[in-house]
């Protein structure tokens, strides 16, 4: 799989990072260098293996529906980086 | 031109649990901003989710209710975005494996019966609450991590009218099941609707539009008439739909496009690490199905089937649960078979009297009894009128009392003494020569003003059916 420049910037806009044309072309270079290793694993033969979605053999995890422990506001918002009285505050989001 | 309608609907229900999804923090509604939070619902690092085992029982409730199909593997995944309502910028939600698939919900419109696919039922989180403020928004993340349940209709909805019948139905069955209060003034239930139109005869479906911020049912319902209407007029004047999200706008009835800072979807799912997938075993199916109520349709086909009513009055009386109890009450404590009777002072005076005080007809302090005597006291023993038995309808609900202790401390019983009536009679008509020779000289509607003047002088207690029958024979006399 070749991973081409529009593809990385792409990605970048997703995960809202910004990239200059040299950092474009350098994590192109060293994303196709990971893709290219990840595709040595289509040589194995996969044929015969349902898809695994957990590596783990555990299953029906729950817990009882009864009420714990909140943060107390304070806590929750001590590390907010921007807050208003017992708000979290962000730049407005829409016009 | 003429154009087929084509609409499917998202609905998302948020379930009563007394917990999140994924932690313990109280899903109490109306707190205190930012109090029911905590490391797991705010996404901080090294937290970890643990599934709310009565979101997972509830959600298989309303599959089954909906028909659906429960998967017997199921899984979580990841739906990736930004933005600042979620602050772990994923949403644990269902991808590829969801909870159920393939059900099916009945509507009836005007006689008329038609089956809505329902394509799948599945599991996420709320997200957190945004308000918008002068250059800021304020973030409450409360909400975040409440079990919702997502139901996507198949695109099998074509008019307005059945969109809104479904949601009804739709609110009808899960408030059965006790789940959820479905209220869409508090966001327990919120809809949205993708439609497009087509030429009568095609194949292809045309562009969609998804209309969102519908606030009501009814919201709903003109939302997709005013679009439809547009679409149609963009396809009459030879324009095309273009595929975008719009926004309702309920004071200026119309539809507007929104004007986002998000870019193009994409989601990235991938299988939430964090969550073991979960096997539901038809054991457990059974289970939590012997518990599920006799729901809105079965209950209904059965009021007509034992009560001998009108499909229309099964389905009002049906709607809801409670009102649906209390009404079968009353059917049961009153003798004759014909139960139409009491089916109509159900639909019409006592329902009127419990909506103009916002209720339901089983939250007023009634008991099916006391409007059973009612009932029996205008309907069989003629002791009062239809109207006066309205009013006392209303005092018996505003006071607890008795029919019968009204009737007496008012002395509104209705006199069918007739020598009494008689007399009465005799003065109304040596009143009223003139009406008495419009009825003699063939006019038949002169006796229902007769019968008045004769109420009138009872102060409206003359039993008016013996009234006219001896007002009749008196003029024969005359």
């Amino acid at each position: 799989m070749s991973i081409s420049k529009e593809t990385v910037d792409y990605v970048a806009n997703l995960a809202r990072i910004q990239l200059n044309e040299q950092e474009l072309e350098r994590l192109s270079r060293q994303l196709q260098g990971i893709l290219d290793f990840i595709d040595k694993l289509r040589e194995i033969d996969i044929s015969d293996i349902a898809p695994t979605s957990h590596i783990l053999e555990i299953k029906n995890i729950l817990r009882d529906d009864t009420p714990g422990e909140s943060l107390p506001a304070e806590k929750a918002l001590a590390n907010a980086p921007s807050k208003n009285g017992r708000f979290f505050t962000v730049p407005k989001v829409i016009e | 031109m003429n154009y087929e309608v084509v609409i499917g609907l998202e609905v998302h229900v948020q379930l009563k649990t007394k917990t999140k999804s994924f932690c313990g923090c109280s899903t109490e509604f109306g707190s205190e901003p930012n109090s029911q939070v905590c490391p797991v619902c705010l996404g901080f690092p090294g937290s970890l989710p643990v599934l709310n085992r009565s979101f997972l029982d509830y959600a298989v409730k309303v599959a089954l209710a909906l028909n659906c199909k429960v998967q017997e593997y199921t899984k979580f995944d990841r739906k990736n975005y930004f933005y600042p309502d979620l602050p772990k910028d994923y949403q644990i939600s269902q991808y590829d494996l969801p909870l159920s698939r393939e059900g099916f919900l009945d509507i009836e419109i005007d006689g008329r019966h038609k089956r809505i696919g329902i394509t799948r039922v599945h599991m996420e989180e709320d997200a957190g609450k945004l308000i918008h403020q002068q250059g800021v928004s304020l973030v409450d993340y409360n909400r975040t991590g409440m079990p919702l349940l997502e139901i996507v209709s198949e695109p099998e909805i074509s008019s307005p009218l059945e969109a809104y019948e479904y949601l009804n139905n739709l609110k009808s069955i899960i408030k059965y099941l006790d789940v959820s209060d479905c209220d869409m003034e508090k966001g327990s239930l919120r809809c949205d609707a993708n439609v497009s139109i087509r030429k009568i005869g095609e194949k292809a479906l045309g562009t969609k539009a998804e209309l969102k911020n519908m606030n009501s049912f009814k919201a709903v319902k003109d939302a997709l008439s005013y679009e439809i209407e547009r679409q149609a007029q963009v396809l009459d004047s030879g324009g095309k739909v273009v595929q975008e999200t719009l926004l309702w706008d309920e004071k200026q009835m119309k539809t507007f496009s929104m004007r986002s800072k998000e870019g193009a979807k994409d989601y990235r799912y991938f299988p939430e690490p964090d969550l073991p997938p979960f096997i539901i075993s038809a054991d457990r199916i059974g289970e939590i199905k012997k518990n599920i109520p006799e729901l809105p349709q079965e209950k209904k086909m059965r009021f007509m089937k034992e009560y001998g009513l009108s499909e229309v009055y099964a389905q009002i009386l049906t709607c809801d649960k409670e009102d649906a109890g209390y009404a079968e009450e009353c059917f049961k404590a009153f003798a004759d078979k014909d139960k139409k009777p009491v089916a109509n002072w159900l639909i019409g005076a006592l329902s009127a009297i419990a909506s103009s005080h916002n209720r339901g007809i089983s939250e007023e302090k009634l008991s099916p009894e006391n409007l059973i005597d009612l009932i029996v006291l205008v309907e069989k023993k003629q002791i009062i009128s239809n109207l006066v038995g309205k009013s006392v309808l209303e005092e018996m609900v505003n006071t607890g009392k008795s029919a019968e202790a009204i009737i007496g401390e008012k002395n509104l019983a209705q006199i069918s003494d007739s020598s009494f009536l008689e007399n009465l009679a005799d003065e109304v008509i040596k009143e009223n020569a003139r009406s008495v020779q419009d009825y003699k000289s063939g006019k038949a509607n002169a006796i229902m003003f007769l019968v008045g003047q004769l109420m009138k002088k009872s102060k409206g207690k003359a039993n008016p059916k013996l009234a006219q029958e001896i007002l009749k024979r008196r003029l024969e006399n005359v």
